[in-house]
């Protein structure tokens, strides 16, 4: 019964937004004449490409450097296992904020609030950072061994050593894990927020969309593609050296 | 006097004895209680008590073993003494102060005096060994220097001389979770002694533990007791080990003490009230 409604509405619903056979056939037409204008790839504007890149990248780079900085003290305050909750529950509720809308939208909030720019960027990608680390680190926490961490309470050890000895060690890696992870998402990110108009490569890319500079269109896809595989060789080297193990981490 | 005694603990024997004078001409009574308990009850439930008006005072240096059933309050009693149990009420006099009364950061002060050793070992699983007995310092050194590694030379060298006693000569740098249980529970007593204790708790140190390594730790426990004169206060239920390693004998059953003797007074008549029935004892 249920099953043959599902069908029904997706029946309905396919039929209600057009989404037919035709309307496909006649969509990849459109496609193969959009592909063929971006080939071959041409660098319209070096200058214009060249700076956003940059920026996106330290958009990347400073959202990443302030998110992961501000999520340690985050999710240690959202860990309802460490904190009472009148401290926990404040931390939670920003950490589920931070979590509720998507990043477009946060940028265009930031633009709204503080004007076009890369400012906007990297205040975006800082409330992703502190949504995603700042949970998923909480919940890391919220399953340690309180035996290790009552061990160290009772040496009589003040709190902020109960948590590097007791809390971090088992944390650790996760941690490392969320924010190599983290890094890559900002870097991906980084190259959107621009279409909005908080800065980075993807203003660039927006405006040759809207200049129907396809080729040119295609030379920013190609860089950023390269930049996010050097990201991620990066990240994997990061936790190489600081001995997390990629397999094991959770992302 | 606080500084004497935490150089008395390389040396323990030479210096002991001149930490005894100082403290007597201090407290009038040559040989204070290190620890008493009065009225002690604790109810995590309301109206269900675990612990039932426990009065105990400890003051010998050998060892004290609290035995019992399962469920009957040992573990409580144990850790009331260092409020990782709150008291229902009570109270817990130790070094001329009452535990139950004391603030957080008086708490952690006194905590600081008071070893422990967990069943479990409770060992920080990702540390090295040598962290692990470091931690026993947590209290003494400040949190940015404990974070930089950066503990004073004679705790180091503490350190070394504790591993040896336990027996792990040239275990520093693995980390914990490579140990074996008997080897983590080493660790376990070695980070207690770190602090430099005036009381060692110890919370059925052998229950996860062989009957081979079991005897071994209560020998270690007897004899760095002996060795740096520390009270030492052990959670067990396995009776034959009690009545070998301790001197004292605290039989508990249902929250209350029933039996506060030495071995030799642990007829089976006294067992049975402790354990009730006695088909275990065939």
């Amino acid at each position: 019964m249920a099953w043959g409604l599902l069908v029904l509405y997706v029946v309905w619903a396919a039929a209600r937004l057009d989404f037919t056979w035709s309307r496909f056939v006649v969509g990849l037409d459109n496609a193969e004449k959009f592909i063929g204008r971006m080939f071959p790839p041409e660098i319209l504007q070096p200058d214009s490409m060249l700076n956003g890149l940059v920026e996106s990248l330290e958009i990347a780079i400073l959202a990443s450097f302030l998110g992961i900085l501000l999520s340690l003290p985050l999710g240690v305050f959202a860990a309802r296992n460490l904190m009472p909750a009148w401290v926990s529950w404040p931390a939670r509720s920003l950490i589920a904020l931070c979590r509720s809308f998507h990043p477009v939208i946060v940028a265009i909030l930031f633009v709204k609030a503080v004007g076009f720019g890369a400012l906007a960027g990297i205040l975006t990608l800082t409330v992703a950072s502190l949504g995603f680390i700042g949970k998923l680190f909480a919940e890391a926490i919220e399953e340690i061994s309180l035996k290790q961490v009552e061990a160290v309470r009772a040496t009589g050890s003040p709190f902020i050593s109960v948590l590097t000895y007791g809390v971090f060690p088992q944390v650790f890696s996760r941690f490392i894990g969320f924010s190599t992870y983290q890094i890559d998402s900002n870097l991906r990110n980084s190259t959107m927020v621009g279409i909005v108009g908080a800065g980075g490569i993807g203003s660039t890319l927006f405006a040759a969309f809207q200049r129907f500079d396809y080729n040119f269109v295609c030379a920013i896809l190609i860089a950023i593609i390269c930049m996010i595989m050097m990201g991620e060789t990066l990240a994997r080297a990061v936790r190489r050296l600081l001995g997390v193990d990629v397999q094991k981490s959770d992302v | 006097m606080r500084q004497r005694h935490e150089n008395a603990l390389l040396k323990p024997r030479e210096n002991s004895s001149g930490l005894q004078a100082v403290r007597g001409h201090d407290l009038v009574d040559a040989r204070s209680v290190t620890l008493s308990i009065r009225g002690l009850s604790k109810e995590y439930v309301p109206g269900k008590p675990v612990l039932q008006s426990i009065d105990l005072d400890i003051d010998s240096d050998g060892i004290t073993a609290i035995i019992g059933p399962s469920g009957t309050g040992k573990s409580t009693l144990i850790r009331c003494i260092n409020r990782l149990v709150e008291p229902t009420v009570g109270s817990i006099h130790f070094n001329d102060q009452d535990i139950v009364g004391l603030s957080r950061s008086a708490l952690r002060l006194a905590r600081r005096r008071i070893g422990m050793v967990f069943q479990e070992y409770n060992l920080v699983e990702r540390l090295t060994v040598m962290e692990n007995l470091l931690t026993g310092r947590l209290g003494f050194v400040s949190a940015w220097r404990a974070w930089r590694r950066d503990y004073p030379r004679e705790d180091i060298s503490q350190a070394f001389a504790l591993l040896d006693i336990v027996g792990l000569r040239g275990f520093e740098n693995q980390r914990a979770d490579s140990l074996s249980g008997g080897q983590r529970q080493r660790v376990g007593i070695a980070r207690a002694v770190m602090q430099k204790p005036r009381l060692l708790l110890a919370d059925e140190p052998t229950s996860s533990l062989d009957p081979k390594t079991s005897v071994e730790i209560m020998q270690l426990l007897v004899s760095i007791g002996e060795k740096f004169q520390i009270p030492v206060v052990v959670n067990m239920h396995d009776v034959g080990l009690a009545k070998r390693f301790a001197s004292r004998i605290i039989g508990m059953s249902t929250g209350r003490i029933v039996y506060d003797g030495d071995a030799l007074g642990l007829s089976e008549q006294v067992l049975q009230t402790i354990y009730g029935g006695e088909d275990w004892m065939q």
